[in-house]
């Protein structure tokens, strides 16, 4: 297909929009820096240097596809999805994490999940979401070594020791790696629940905050705060999002109120892991999600209950990753019968 | 106040509409030729009536149908026939025509048999209907449906509207109209409330024309103090400013809440809509005897020198036009006939001007290059301001596929091309381009699937009739094969006993 037409076309409408892929996918990032503040903030230099060494692997290997490819570098290198891409991948990664498993990671999501299937616009899954995927099965303890929130360790790494262990795995004597760590929330929930704890006992530990994690409930709060903007700004729609927030609800509350001992609150599932970055971020990406408004609320609500399942009765602690992938092979049979009526349909068929 | 309904989608456009409404509208002088297209509304064309070298009035008819959906067509000045032969008509395809052409003689002489009605009040429902007819009215918003055929419907209607929405960016001519001409459209309703017999009759009005509004307001007081009784069933409605709010079916739902049923038309609902122009072109048939001959065009655009609504002759050419206008006509320029959303560029200027031109707009040809599409991400953004409520992004997949059946699916034919999903993709891409190639296609594949089917029917016919001819030969075959098999036991039978009998012997 040729993007880049050379003659002009003299058809109607002669209006244009001011908007552009470029344009809409600025206004995405721009939405997800308060969150990347907050949880550097939080968490460390690990998470800003994380996100630049997954931008520039990836912008790299979008260059080296588009070139293969011969579509225009021009238009497409910076038209922000391959930033995106990066930011969401880099997210889901732990802020302490060696470097090249960044650069594999943008490795899968740019090549394979997104120009293997036909580039910007084709790909079927979320290129983020399946690279991600592919890593958690590989190295799953890698990512598995989550960074303990700044305010509950001793020592806090500066940029430059941030960088050497991103680099060469180094820390400063006496520092040891497993003092920087501590398992996330929905990890301790996970294998505390599976001892035989009650959730109850389980809070006691430091590791849980006002509502969910100590130091992500901010995070989220934060992402949460970008996404509402992006409504506001009318870049997604509100049905994604808030379908899968309201089935995760839904569903966890339900869970809650026949056994609280068990099933953490919904407000836990929903503050916790990443159910708000997934919901605003990760399940809008319009390309692999459904395009019609009902068929919007039956994916996200999918997701939500998929979350809900994974993080239950599946074996790895979060599930977003897996539950964005899954729904995404609905996507064409979704849209394709909650096409909605058109003007005139209903009368149509009254007369009929 | 009156109820209003939102239709679904639209979009907030810049509206460019006081570049061409400021000044008075203005005559352009008579041009020395004259092109008539006989085919200048929906439906059959019209046959000359005239032949070379005859002289022809103002308002003197030069072709005319017998069919319902068909419209006259009359000389809109007097001179002489000099051509009667195909030309370029103002279609963006560039495609030639019938024409009739007119070596104007400047004395504008109307033709004798055409007199003002000092009395329309005595003309019944039927008379005002065929005089509308005989006028050559067409629907002057642009659709240029015969207007007499609307408006003997089958039911009952309940509500008449009255389009002076004018929601394209650019175009005024409407709006000059009602700011002008109020008190002969009022009359114009009060004409059509007796063809139709509404229960309330509604002038709909964009509320980005307060003035054109006020005056029609203020033309229904005078009205109602001169004792016209029947300007009670009339109203005068604003109507949020959203494209394409102009748009038959849209403003239906707008002021009514109905919706025309798929497929269908206004009357199934008991609406009828006719445009402003239309209502003022009925007013002058009636009233003054004066079939269709001019109406008001909106020159305009960044390129023209002088823009401003112009009372033009049907059929002067569009390069008379610009030359009045002071618009330069270079290479460079697109010529849109109509407004940006969905108007059409005119291949040359020396193409005329019809029925159906409401605006001629200039501008730079290197704007809108469209160079940078990009593939679509499916943000959804076409969808959600589609008036028809269609899946835009779709609809573009399955063009470029050519797969009809879900193109069927998907509802094109009910795309109304308005422009609203091509102007708000980020990708830019010419949507309403791949749906209007999609549609030719569809229905040139529709020709080819009927006769593929045709062929089917009659192969399985033939087929069918082969095989029974076939069943009876082998019927008959057997049944002869039976018959001899009968007749040789029959025999051996006979011959047995012979044996047996001669056995006996032995």
């Amino acid at each position: 297909m040729s993007t880049v037409n050379d003659t002009p076309l003299v058809s109607s409408p002669f209006i244009e929009s001011n908007d552009s892929v470029a344009k809409v996918m600025r206004l995405v990032i721009y939405a997800m820096l308060p969150g990347i503040i907050a949880y550097t903030m939080l968490f460390g230099w690990g998470v800003i240097i994380n996100i630049t060494i997954t931008i520039l692997s990836a912008l790299f290997f979008e260059l080296i596809m588009l070139l293969i490819r011969r579509r225009s570098v021009k238009l497409f290198l910076f038209d922000g999805s391959a930033i995106i891409t990066a930011i969401l991948l880099s997210l889901s990664m732990p802020p302490l994490v060696p470097w090249w498993l960044l650069v594999l990671g943008s490795f899968f999501a740019i090549v394979v999940a997104k120009h293997l299937y036909g580039g910007l616009g084709y790909n079927t899954f979320n290129p983020a979401m399946a690279a991600y995927a592919i890593l958690l099965v590989s190295f799953p303890r890698e990512l598995s070594m989550w960074s303990a929130p700044s305010e509950s360790i001793n020592y806090t790494l500066s940029f430059i020791e941030t960088l050497k262990y991103s680099f060469f795995q180094m820390l400063p004597s006496p520092i040891e790696f497993d003092a920087l760590t501590s398992a996330t929330i929905l990890d301790h929930i996970r294998t505390e629940t599976g001892l035989g704890k009650s959730i109850a006992e389980i809070k006691q530990s430091p590791i849980f905050g006002y509502a969910a994690g100590t130091g992500y409930e901010w995070v989220n709060l934060a992402f949460l705060f970008g996404g509402l903007w992006l409504i506001y700004k009318k870049i997604i729609t509100w049905h994604i999002p808030v379908a899968v927030l309201a089935a995760l609800a839904l569903i966890s509350s339900v869970s809650y109120l026949i056994n609280p001992n068990f099933f953490s609150s919904p407000l836990l599932h929903i503050l916790g892991g990443a159910s708000i970055l997934g919901a605003f971020f990760i399940a809008t990406d319009p390309i692999t999600a459904s395009t019609t408004p009902l068929g919007r609320i039956i994916y996200g609500a999918g997701i939500g209950i998929l979350i809900f399942a994974i993080r239950i009765w599946g074996s790895y602690p979060d599930g977003v990753a897996f539950a964005v992938l899954l729904m995404g092979l609905t996507v064409p049979l979704l849209d394709y019968y909650t096409t909605p009526k058109v003007y005139g349909e209903r009368a149509h068929n009254d007369k009929i | 106040m009156k109820k209003l309904w939102r239709f679904k989608g639209g979009i907030k456009l810049p509206g460019f509409k006081s570049i061409s409404n400021l000044s008075e509208i203005k005559k352009l002088p008579i041009p020395s030729t004259i092109i008539l297209p006989l085919r200048q509304h929906i439906g059959e064309s019209a046959e000359p009536l005239v032949e070379i070298g005859d002289k022809v009035f103002k308002g003197q008819p030069v072709a005319t149908s017998n069919s319902f959906i068909s419209a006259s067509v009359h000389a809109s000045t007097s001179g002489t026939v000099v051509d009667i032969a195909k030309r370029t008509i103002p279609h963006q395809s560039g495609v030639s025509e019938m024409c009739v052409v007119i070596e104007t003689d400047g004395k504008d002489e109307w033709h004798p048999n055409i007199e003002a009605n000092s009395n329309p009040e005595n003309l019944s429902a039927d008379e005002i209907r065929a005089r509308i007819r005989e006028a050559g009215i067409v629907g002057l918003g642009g659709a240029v449906f015969p207007s007499a055929a609307k408006l003997k419907p089958t039911r009952i209607i309940d509500t008449l509207i009255i389009n002076g929405i004018e929601c394209e960016p650019y175009i005024t001519c409407d709006d000059a109209l009602m700011r002008t001409r109020a008190d002969n459209i009022i009359c114009g309703v009060l004409l059509l409330r007796r063809l139709l017999n509404p229960t309330e009759c509604i002038i709909g009005v964009e509320d980005n024309k307060p003035e054109a509004i006020a005056l029609l307001k203020a033309s229904l007081e005078r009205f109602k103090e001169q004792g016209v009784g029947s300007v009670s069933v009339i109203d005068v409605v604003a109507v949020p400013t959203i494209f394409p709010a102009g748009g038959e079916k849209q403003l239906i739902k707008v002021l009514t809440g109905k919706e025309v049923p798929m497929n269908g038309l206004p009357y199934e609902v008991g609406v009828v809509c006719l445009n402003v122009g239309t209502t003022a072109a009925i007013y002058d048939a009636i009233y003054h005897g004066q079939p269709l001959v001019s109406r008001l065009i909106t020159v305009t655009g960044p390129l023209i020198k002088k823009p401003a609504n112009y009372d033009v002759l049907i059929g002067t050419p569009v390069e008379d036009l610009l030359s009045a206008a002071g618009g330069v006509n270079s290479e460079k320029d697109k010529l849109i006939m109509g407004g940006p959303m969905m108007g059409q560029v005119l291949p040359h200027a020396k193409v005329p001007v019809v029925k159906a031109t409401n605006c001629i707009l200039v501008e730079s040809i290197d704007k809108n290059l469209k160079t940078n599409v990009m593939p679509c991400i499916r943000c959804g953004k076409c969808a959600s301001v589609c008036p028809i409520n269609l899946l835009p992004q779709q609809l573009y997949w399955h063009a470029r596929e050519k797969s009809f059946d879900k193109l069927t699916h998907y509802n094109l034919s009910d795309c109304i091309e308005c422009g609203c999903c091509a102007v708000v993709c980020p990708s830019k891409i010419p949507l309403v381009h791949y749906f209007r190639f999609a549609k030719s296609e569809n229905k040139e594949h529709e020709v080819k699937m009927k006769f593929s089917e045709l062929s089917r029917i009659r192969s399985q016919v033939r087929d069918a009739r082969l095989e029974r001819i076939k069943r009876e030969q082998e019927e008959r075959k057997a049944k002869r094969k039976a018959e001899r098999l009968k007749k040789k036991i029959e025999k051996d039978i006979v011959k047995n006993n012979d044996v047996t009998d001669k056995a006996s012997v032995g």
